[in-house]
């Protein structure tokens, strides 16, 4: 009688490891990329395959990340209270937790395509290899590695669509490689001191706040420029391309607005608006 | 400080209001302006534009962004932006001059927000080059109804050409310290001010 009541306990508990809405986000390029490919019949089974495998995937290597990282997440304020680092979850559940999603989202990709399952993997390879274990707690570079791995879905989604490798696909990916560091560096300013409490080195604290913002306006530019690219080659409606445009210009407005008067509210504010820009840019996309 | 800024903290009333201005103003410049020539189009997605961007920024930044001076200038460009939309598509014969005017008078408006002037030349030339705008965008759809040129729905874009115009000034007194409103009372009015002006404006334009 009580098994249902502590399932959802379960779930309640278990839920946060997943970053759903970092999660989400990520699914929604894989899912944008595919629907690029613009299929003039839609393969429900291939894209609700998309949905599991990339949602699976996506959320084992958060968990698994989120195993690796307990100890320094233990130690920020903003973190602490996670279900792994307040020691609400045991280690080794959340780790085979992860590993269990993380397979199965992978083995289902390789078998719907074996090259679409390869980028699947590059993914969580990336995101939890090179960039948690081996990388962030030694270079702020690691980001870079972040941003690749971050592309990867929306470039799983374009090839499973496509049924190849293509120019439109690498250049969405690499608007996602550009705008991560909108999204990430932002993230790191604005929590500035809980990483240096703890030594992870960011841009922030090795290159300065002046450097980073100059960096992220940058790469702003450059996303904004390889979703617009990637659009027109797709062959987007001409009044979504001006939505996007605009869209556009709002994040070139608020990073430039971060230089000339930076202050924390236009950071966070920046930060945010990435993730909304992202998710109309993928909305845009994919209809 | 508490309270002030409590005052100033949106309600999910306000986010809901401000997402549909700009769920509102992303239809119209997708969808909504197909029709017309390539002046109007790039006037509209302006003017839209910044409808659309001053919802999210909004909802993102809360009230606070308003306090920013830029806001006059890039506000400004709303109703030069879908006036000159106007008259290109229904006064030909003054389309140069019309364009000519709004280059000239968004330069004067920026320049007279940027450099230190202290007398009152920076409201003078908001008040002329955004009066001009905004009244053509009230008066110009009700004459083109009158006579039959176009639709009667297409009145409601001078319904929202006079929104625009309240909403413009009461943001230029509330930066100029000379409100009539208290700051709190503008900024609830504010997104039903945005809702409806963006929706007068995208339902007048679908009559033509």
């Amino acid at each position: 009688m009580n098994v249902l009541p502590a399932f959802g306990e379960k779930i309640k508990l278990y839920w946060p490891l997943t970053k759903s809405m970092q999660t989400g986000l990520l699914l929604s390029t894989g899912l944008a990329g595919f629907m690029t490919a613009r299929c003039p019949v839609m393969h429900w089974y291939a894209f609700i395959g998309l949905v599991i495998s990339l949602y699976l995937a996506i959320a084992g290597s958060t968990i698994i990340n989120m195993w690796f990282d307990r100890d320094i997440d233990a130690r920020m304020t903003r973190t602490c209270t996670r279900p792994l680092a307040s020691g609400q979850i045991a280690p080794n559940q959340a780790l085979r937790l992860g590993l269990t999603l993380s397979v199965i989202g992978i083995g289902l990709a390789v078998v719907m395509k074996p090259s679409y399952g390869l980028i699947v993997f590059a993914g969580l390879f990336f995101d939890v290899v090179v960039y948690t274990i081996w990388l962030k707690r030694r270079s702020a570079w690691s980001i870079v590695w972040g941003g690749i791995a971050g592309a990867m879905p929306i470039l799983a989604g374009r090839v499973l669509g496509m049924g190849h490798l293509d120019a439109i696909g690498i250049l969405l990916a690499l608007a996602v490689v550009f705008w991560i560091p909108t999204h990430i560096l932002t993230f790191a300013m604005r929590n500035y001191q809980d990483y240096q409490s703890i030594g992870i080195p960011s841009f922030a604290s090795v290159y300065g706040f002046k450097l980073t913002r100059a960096i992220i306006a940058f790469s702003s530019l450059i996303a904004a420029f390889s979703i617009a690219t990637a659009g027109i080659m797709i062959g987007i409606q001409i009044g979504f391309l001006r939505v996007l445009v605009v869209m556009s210009t709002g994040l070139l407005v608020l990073t430039f607005s971060s230089i000339i008067h930076p202050s924390d509210r236009i950071n966070f504010g920046l930060f945010k608006y990435a993730s909304v820009y992202m998710l109309t840019a993928m909305i845009l996309l994919a209809v | 400080m508490d309270g002030y800024n409590e005052v100033e903290k949106l309600s999910v009333f306000d986010r809901i209001l401000l997402f549909l201005t700009g769920f509102l103003a992303a239809y119209q410049i997708a969808i909504g302006i197909d029709h017309f020539s390539k002046i109007p189009i790039i006037a509209y997605t302006i003017g839209f534009g910044i409808l659309l961007l001053a919802g999210l920024l909004i909802i993102i930044l809360g009230f606070e962004v308003l306090d920013n001076p830029i806001v006059v200038i890039i506000s400004s460009a709303i109703p030069l932006s879908l006036s000159l939309g106007l008259v290109w598509e229904f006064l030909i014969a003054f389309r140069i001059i019309y364009l000519v005017f709004i280059i000239v008078g968004y330069l004067a408006i920026m320049a007279t927000r940027i450099l230190p002037i202290k007398n009152s030349l920076p409201v003078i030339v908001v008040a002329v080059f955004h009066g001009v705008a905004g009244l053509i965008i009230f008066i110009l759809p009700e004459v083109l109804v009158f006579s039959g040129q176009t639709g009667p729905i297409f009145s409601l874009v001078g319904f929202g050409g006079a929104l625009i115009g309240i909403g413009g000034l009461l943001l230029v007194m509330l930066r100029a310290g000379k409100s009539l409103l208290s700051r709190q009372t503008i900024f609830r009015i504010l997104p039903i001010l945005l809702l409806l002006m963006t929706a007068f404006l995208v339902l007048g334009f679908s009559a033509i």
